[in-house]
């Protein structure tokens, strides 16, 4: 392969609320039984990147946890493998990832030892199936210093929580606004970078110098117009879920057939970490309507339009609508919940209720005692 | 200096004629169990779960799907530096090949590879039984007892005793006496075919006894060492067991699962199963569907009704089929309107529309009136039922059927289709 992959999950934001408390983006479970990093892992190793490396830093236990094994990747491997980065003291440097750059050059040994030509970057957040070697032609094809993954973003979400671009007819960049108070386009920046690996460096050294430390506003919307930038569009699905909302929604679209379908029926698959729990039990009185239900899961009550993620219980005679449950959830008898995101390893008492009032999303964090053998 | 105090040889050749066409082009450990399981998980896990990392799994019969299954045995964390899991199927020598002729002799021929080992013990387990067991609890018997050989035992119903290999035993639990299958048992401690022996007295009885023909365990070499006043104990076992040996033990396993507490509960965080599964998604279940008193595997999506079952993973149930107390595994397809009653279908088998299954009075079967009992319809893998037909009672259907292979639209009961040809 000519690239290595380099995946920024060490963000947080405060727009995921009380869920980021918990874990790092890049760590958040997704669809049912996957988390959010495992799409950029499996998009990596599809691609046939063999060394990766993931720089966190934010609330990484989840993370870590997830990834101590590089395994399920198939990134085990004599040739390359999984690098996890974290910041740490050195003699010259103290501090924290001061950004996304400032992350890049902490470790640019890690870069400057590497061989591949190319390298490619991606956040952790996002979800979707992207060959990167297709990024790869199309940049060599257009002799671009830096190739951006695009996407159109949906009717009625707000670009400007995004990057956004505005490309000439040939899909040269002559835009970049980010997060902008006013939308003028709605092509907005996937995250996914492809650049080649001694142009970083180069970048990177110099943002370090003038003590700038963002990839995103310090590199990408300086150099606009004095770098080659293309935009490689993306046609299929792609979300990312660093709101609450956009979460909520991302999760709820795996509900769709379509989705389903094009994520995980079809070529190439998606891969997580394998954790051996039992199939899903449905006892009496069960009743499951619209909705997808991991394994471990003990189901008594009734579920409507819904994601149970992996080990939830739900007691006899609960109502669940509209809601996610995330992983290792216990519910209560006679729970009745709507319109929330129950955040994992919650204990839910028996006879509660939980809504999320007029079209808002309740996050319940519940850490009960629980009293279950 | 490679040195193991325990390792386990597992007895994974055997054919396992009466589960019919299940085990067509599969050996009987290989079949699958509960919904993701295969029937070898559960000695597998049992032997990681007590600390026992050295396995030698004996292969001889169809072993493709057994030897995929286990790999180099990440799934039970088997992939060692030292030891491991190790597939041994029977080999060529310079002088007398031969196919293993008996689970003794199996062993026999592997006395190479326990060798390598060094061990103090060897486990002898059977892959086809559904338990857990802590055998490190059982070695510590073993040794408490200063035994040459410990096996294990369960109590079981006095007037089912018969049908057993029976063990007695003096108050210090050491065997006095051997009853295989006795008309009147004078016990009910039934041997459950899971041995401890000190090494240097198996390998003394089976050099022994190298030229006995079709050598067993349990015919022969148990015999032989109690001949020769080797000290033989019986260790209690009293926990869950089940030999899965016929179709309808294996469909009662399996159904057991469902209870509300199971006796064999899967979902205890102690002990647990490991199975090699793919990345799978969750299950989905529609906005139509019911699904109620059942386990179902990761991936399936559930469009229709199902009570009472055990579904594999990645099965299609479609809108307005009604399946019932049956069994479907991995990848099978169960289109439109079919009614699927009592019934065990095997990996990767389409049911047409509106087929319906397990239905009419009872019939003996004609193909195996043994085999096929229990008023189960056995459908094998990489089947095909054409749509519309209606099935009936005590049916075997093996291979692509087409709508001529019935009679007028219908299979009686008792009868059967194994289009495949080598199938018993």
């Amino acid at each position: 392969m000519r690239a290595i992959g380099i995946i920024l999950a060490g963000g947080n934001s405060t727009r995921m609320r009380e869920l980021s408390n918990k874990r790092a983006i890049a760590a958040m479970p997704v669809a049912g039984s996957y988390r959010s990093i495992d799409f950029t892992l499996s998009n990596m190793t599809n691609s046939h990147i063999q060394k990766v490396a993931v720089f966190t830093q934010y609330n990484a236990k989840s993370l870590n946890e997830h990834l101590s094994s590089s395994k399920w990747w198939d990134f085990g491997r004599k040739q390359g493998g999984l690098y996890v980065f974290t910041p740490t003291i050195t003699s010259d440097n103290n501090s924290w990832f001061r950004g996304t750059a400032d992350s890049i050059y902490q470790n640019l040994s890690f870069l400057k030892s590497c061989h591949e030509p190319y390298v490619v970057i991606a956040a952790g957040d996002g979800i979707y199936k992207l060959n990167y070697n297709k990024v790869l032609e199309y940049h060599i094809e257009k002799k671009a210093d830096i190739t951006i993954v695009t996407t159109r973003l949906p009717k009625g979400e707000d670009p400007c929580r995004f990057g956004l671009i505005k490309t000439d007819v040939d899909g040269r960049i002559t835009e970049f606004e980010e997060k902008p108070m006013v939308a003028t386009s709605d092509i907005i920046s996937t995250g996914v970078y492809v650049i080649r690996r001694r142009q970083l460096i180069e970048l990177i050294e110099r943002c370090a110098q003038e003590d700038r430390h963002n990839f995103v506003t310090d590199i990408l919307v300086r150099y606009k117009n004095l770098k080659r930038m293309y935009a490689y569009p993306l046609e299929s699905y792609w979300s990312s879920i660093s709101t609450v909302e956009s979460y909520y929604r991302t999760n709820m679209d795996f509900l769709k057939p379509e989705v389903r379908n094009y994520f995980f029926k079809q070529y190439p698959e998606v891969y997580s970490k394998v954790e051996d729990l039992p199939p899903a039990k449905y006892n009496p009185g069960a009743e499951v309507h619209n909705s997808l239900v991991s394994s471990g899961s003990i189901i008594n009550g009734k579920v409507e339009n819904s994601l149970l993620f992996k080990k939830t219980f739900v007691g006899n005679n609960c109502v669940i609508k509209n809601s996610i449950i995330l992983n290792d959830v216990y519910i209560g008898d006679n729970t009745y919940i709507e319109n929330c995101i129950v955040e994992s390893r919650d204990t839910i008492r028996a006879n509660t209720s939980y809504i999320g009032e007029d079209g808002a999303i309740k996050i319940v964090v519940e850490k009960n005692e629980r009293y279950v053998l | 200096m490679i040195k193991k105090e325990m390792i386990a040889m597992l007895l994974a050749g055997g054919q396992g004629s009466r589960l019919g066409v299940l085990t067509a082009k599969m050996a009987k450990p290989a079949v699958a169990f509960g919904g993701k399981y295969r029937i070898i998980d559960f000695p597998l896990s049992n032997c990681i779960n007590s600390g026992v990392d050295t396995v030698g799994v004996l292969t001889q019969y169809q072993p493709l799907r057994l030897n995929t299954h286990i790999g180099i045995g990440i799934p039970w964390d088997l992939d060692r530096n030292v030891g491991g899991v190790t597939v041994l199927p029977p080999y060529e020598k310079s002088t007398n090949s031969e196919w293993y002729t008996g689970t003794a002799n199996a062993i026999y021929q592997n006395l190479n590879y326990m060798e390598t080992y060094n061990p103090d013990y060897v486990l002898i387990l059977s892959g086809d039984h559904i338990y857990k067991m802590d055998y490190e609890v059982m070695l510590d018997y073993h040794k408490a007892n200063n035994a040459d050989i410990t096996i294990a035992a369960m109590p079981v119903p006095i007037e089912e005793a018969s049908r057993f290999g029976i063990v007695v035993t003096d108050d210090k639990k050491r065997i006095i006496e051997f009853e295989e299958k006795p008309a009147k048992p004078k016990s009910n401690l039934a041997s459950m075919g899971i041995y401890i022996f000190s090494w240097p007295v198996l390998k003394e009885a089976l050099i022994e006894l190298s030229d006995q023909s079709a050598c067993d365990f349990g015919k022969h070499i148990i015999p032989h060492c109690f001949k020769h006043d080797k000290r033989i104990f019986a260790y209690e076992y009293n926990g869950y067991w089940k030999d899965v040996g016929t179709l309808g033990s294996y469909w009662e396993a399996n159904m057991e699962l469902i209870d509300i507490i199971p006796v064999f509960n899967l979902y205890e965080e102690f002990w647990r199963i490991y199975t090699k599964s793919d990345t799978l998604p969750p299950q989905y279940v529609s906005g139509k569907a019911r699904v109620e008193r059942s386990i179902i595997g990761e991936g399936t999506e559930i469009y229709g009704e199902v009570y009472n079952s055990v579904i594999g993973c990645g099965v299609t149930i479609e809108e307005g089929a009604i399946v019932r107390d049956s069994i479907i595994m991995k990848d099978s397809v169960i289109r439109k309107g079919c009614q699927i009653n009592k019934t065990i279908i095997a990996e990767n088998v389409e049911i047409g529309e509106n087929v319906v299954t397990g239905v009419g009075e009872f019939a003996e079967s004609k193909l195996d009136k043994k085999v096929y009992a229990f008023d189960l319809v056995t459908i094998g893998e990489n089947s095909y039922v054409p749509p519309n037909m209606k099935i009936g009672k005590n049916v075997a259907i093996s291979g692509i059927t087409e709508a001529d292979d019935y009679n007028e639209g219908a299979l009686e009961s008792g009868e059967y289709i194994i289009k495949a040809g080598e199938v018993r």
